[in-house]
């Protein structure tokens, strides 16, 4: 041990949390030889570099977009050097439980678009799901090549002081930040040889071919050599790099709504030689914004009439229409069941504990523990309405204690988790900083899990929030073969 | 046979011709400069104005065209159209547009000119500095120019690119003998002074061309010379000759490869330049008016682009 804690490491001190580089049984976990290296860089050495890799991420425009009123302003995501490891077991663990996940959200989906039996059974509250605004009973009776509707998921995960794995969310509509996953690598492999080469992390190169694979694998029938597109809002959306990221890595047009155009329930692109049949896309736009004619007809994003062609099925949209259903807190909740429901199998993946308030025993518990719990409105998105019972005053908690109340139905409560943490360079030397992980599953007729994922970093200390808009970062994943 | 995105096409030929026209702008702004060394030099400067036809936006800005105000309205005013910093910004918003096309070695580098560009301040254009203004912009150009011939992909967007390019040129160029038309109509006792064979001395390095002339005049520098070398010489890179029949075998070459049906109207006006040219000497052109026949040439460029955009940039298919 003494060999991986001297030198850099020799003052850091996790300070409780578990660590995503020096926890559990580092032997077991097979993260020695990777520590010693570490161990041996010097710290003004790894402050160049790191300054020297996030200017380069500037100059390659890998960067997302923040409107002011004057102009657009390319912003980098903080990028720290030091990766999060996970070890070969931690991942099979992992990859597992990501793709039963997949799976039961697939099955829940087509169920809720057909026979609705989880709702007839009363496993999901029925109004839950048809009166959800993310509900489209335009889907029921539709059927999606191979029964997928997520083909790409990002799921977000937390892991608590014990070192286990928990859902917080699940992102089934248009996840986002995998090419910060891609691109992060590139920059470590340049930035930092020394760290990297011959210690067997698993490569993450492959995720384009293997998207344009899944994508190719849900072309409407009769279609062997599908047209694929990436659909995305255009240039001055926040994630247009990874669109363009995207784009390249399939080696597929990146089209904006306004190049599709549909005749006689076929979609087709604008060429210089006129129009060319379209058969499957990648669309990167909400389902509100997709089609002007069948959603918010105020849309200028979309493609009047692709709902019509969707559904006679001569063109094929990864996501499907409708996944929002399957992925907000109230259905969370849920998932544990829904997983059971349908594979017979506790999750392998818990979910982070959540009381459902809608139901007695929740509530009670919830009304019972308020100042130790997160409270949060099932609706809501972005951190909107949430209640941080430690961190609120009797004012707040009174009044998040009469909102429940009046509409127990609208609100889960969770355990407020102490988010594991990673080695970070700061200016004040290496630190434990708070970090999530999302890792991506592609599905098309099967499901594929990249090694690794997106690891955001909170940056500022103490700080449990990652997001890139309150000071996240991000960091290299590496999965150990 | 891969089908580029309409949209794509567009951004393609604006890149280029962005791209170009900020080239050529510092090359103008680099000539005029020396042009001001004279004892004219503060009406020298209105020329670059009349040039562009910018007067009443230039002026609803500014009051005299004074250098200083001419030059920070040509090379840092984001909301002029027709400043460097504008058509800097315009090529690399069309570059990200590209991206999924271009290379990333392409869009780094134009990213990076541009956050050049944007640090730019007005202490950096005084006169005795503005040389070095000049001189990175047009480097910084030609890099690009060279990363385009080393890393573009040849397919149809490259084809478009370089039509933007070549297109711009043959506008640039005849802009270019333009600004010593407008500077100086020179009275007969002038023709031929060494203050006027200065200038024209000038527009050849600001294109340059000194050394190319050279070695077709070894003796001797004319106006008419130059303005024939400028305009007919086909050999000289930057003539409007030499980029019009680039234009002409890349739109031929892009129809039959790609066969695309579009484009007649497009070939028929470079056609028709291009047979204007070839049976026009400059003595002609001279005796029937250099301005009008710059004015022309600049007209039917205008409408080859407009025709271009019609037949290929989707705006019909809506």
């Amino acid at each position: 041990m003494t060999h991986v804690t001297s030198g850099l490491l020799a003052q850091y001190d996790p300070a409780g949390f578990f660590d995503e580089v020096l926890g559990g049984d580092l032997a077991g976990r097979g993260v020695i030889p990777i520590a010693e290296r570490l161990a041996a860089l010097e710290l003004r050495a790894l402050q160049q570099r790191s300054k020297d890799a996030e200017r380069e991420l500037f100059n390659l425009g890998i960067t997302f977009l923040i409107l002011s009123d004057r102009e657009a302003i390319d912003r980098i995501l903080p990028f720290d050097v030091i990766p999060r490891l996970i070890s070969a077991a931690e991942w099979r663990h992992l990859e597992a439980g990501v793709k039963q996940r997949v799976t039961a959200l697939n099955l829940f989906l087509h169920d809720v678009y057909h026979d609705q039996r989880i709702l007839k059974d009363g496993v999901v509250p029925a109004e839950l799901i048809l009166d959800h605004p993310c509900y489209v009973p335009a889907m029921r009776d539709i059927d999606v090549p191979h029964d997928t509707y997520v083909h790409i998921l990002g799921i977000d995960l937390v892991r608590d002081a014990e070192g286990t794995f928990r859902v917080l969310e699940d992102n089934c509509r248009c996840p986002s930040g995998v090419s910060y996953v891609v691109e992060n690598r590139h920059m470590m492999q340049r930035a930092f040889p020394d760290l990297i080469s011959n210690i067997g992390v698993r490569s993450v190169d492959n995720y384009g071919t293997r998207l344009h694979a899944a994508l190719c694998e849900i072309a409407p029938k009769g279609v062997d050599q599908p047209r694929v597109v990436l659909l995305s809002p255009g240039t001055y959306n926040s994630a247009y790099f990874e669109h363009v990221f995207l784009s390249r890595e399939m080696g597929v047009p990146l089209v904006e709504g306004g190049d599709l155009v549909v005749r006689d329930d076929h979609v087709y692109m604008k060429t210089t030689d006129g129009l060319t049949a379209v058969e499957v896309i990648y669309r990167r736009i909400g389902d509100d914004f997709l089609d002007p004619e069948a959603f918010r007809s105020d849309s200028m994003l979309g493609v009047p009439g692709l709902m019509r062609a969707y559904a006679k099925g001569n063109v094929s949209l990864a996501n499907a229409i409708g996944t929002g259903v399957s992925d907000d807190k109230a259905v969370y909740a849920y998932m544990p069941r829904i997983i059971r429901y349908y594979l017979d199998e506790d999750a392998i993946l818990p979910n982070v504990e959540t009381h459902i308030c809608r139901e007695q025993t929740g509530l009670d518990y919830t009304l019972s523990r308020l100042k130790d719990l997160v409270v949060k409105p099932v609706g809501e998105a972005g951190g909107y309405g949430i209640t941080i019972g430690p961190k609120a005053t009797s004012e707040e908690l009174a009044a998040c204690r009469e909102r429940l109340l009046a509409d127990p139905a609208n609100y889960i409560s969770q355990p407020v988790v102490p988010l594991s943490v990673c080695p970070t360079v700061t200016d004040d030397g290496i630190e434990p900083r708070h970090v999530d992980l999302r890792p991506f599953a592609v599905t098309g007729r099967q499901t594929w899990v990249l090694p690794g994922g997106l690891t955001r970093v909170a940056l500022r200390k103490g700080t449990l929030i990652v997001n890139s808009s309150q000071g996240g970062g991000s960091k290299d994943t590496w999965v150990l073969g | 046979m891969e089908k580029l995105l309409a949209r794509y096409a567009d951004a393609a030929f604006w890149m280029g011709r962005y791209m170009e026209r900020a080239e050529n702008l510092a090359r103008i702004l680099d000539v005029n400069e020396t042009f001001a060394r004279d004892d004219r030099g503060e009406a020298n400067w209105l020329s670059i104005v009349r040039l562009n036809a910018d007067e009443e936006r230039f002026f609803a800005r500014h009051t005299a065209a004074s250098a200083e105000n001419v030059l920070r309205f040509y090379v840092l005013d984001d909301d002029n159209p027709t400043s460097i910093r504008t058509a800097v910004r315009m090529a690399r918003e069309n570059a990200r547009t590209l991206r999924p096309l271009i290379s990333t070695e392409m869009w780094s580098h134009l990213n990076m000119f541009h956050n050049r560009m944007l640090a730019l301040r007005a202490g950096d254009l005084s006169l005795h500095r503005l040389n070095r203004v000049c001189a990175e912009v047009k480097e910084s150009c030609q890099a690009h120019t060279g990363i385009v011939e080393g890393t573009f992909y040849r397919d149809q967007g490259w084809y478009f690119y370089e039509l933007g390019r070549h297109l711009e040129r043959a506008d640039q160029t005849t802009r270019l003998l333009d600004v010593k038309y407008h500077i100086l109509l020179p009275s007969a006792q002038d023709v031929g002074s060494p203050l006027d064979l200065s200038q024209w001395n000038a527009v050849l390095r600001s294109a340059a061309g000194y050394h190319a002339y050279r070695r077709v005049h070894p003796r001797g520098l004319t106006a008419a010379d130059v303005a024939g070398f400028l305009l007919f010489n086909t050999a000289f890179p930057r003539s409007v000759t030499v980029s019009m029949r680039q234009v002409n075998g890349l739109l031929t070459e892009l129809k039959s490869r790609y066969m695309l049906r579009g484009g007649n109207i497009a070939s028929e006006r470079v056609d028709e330049m291009l047979a204007v040219i070839a049976s026009h000497s400059i003595e002609q052109v001279v005796a029937s008016g250099l301005h009008e026949f710059l004015d022309w040439l600049q007209r039917q460029v205008n409408t080859v682009s407009d025709e271009l955009a019609r037949s290929f940039f989707g705006y019909s298919t809506a």
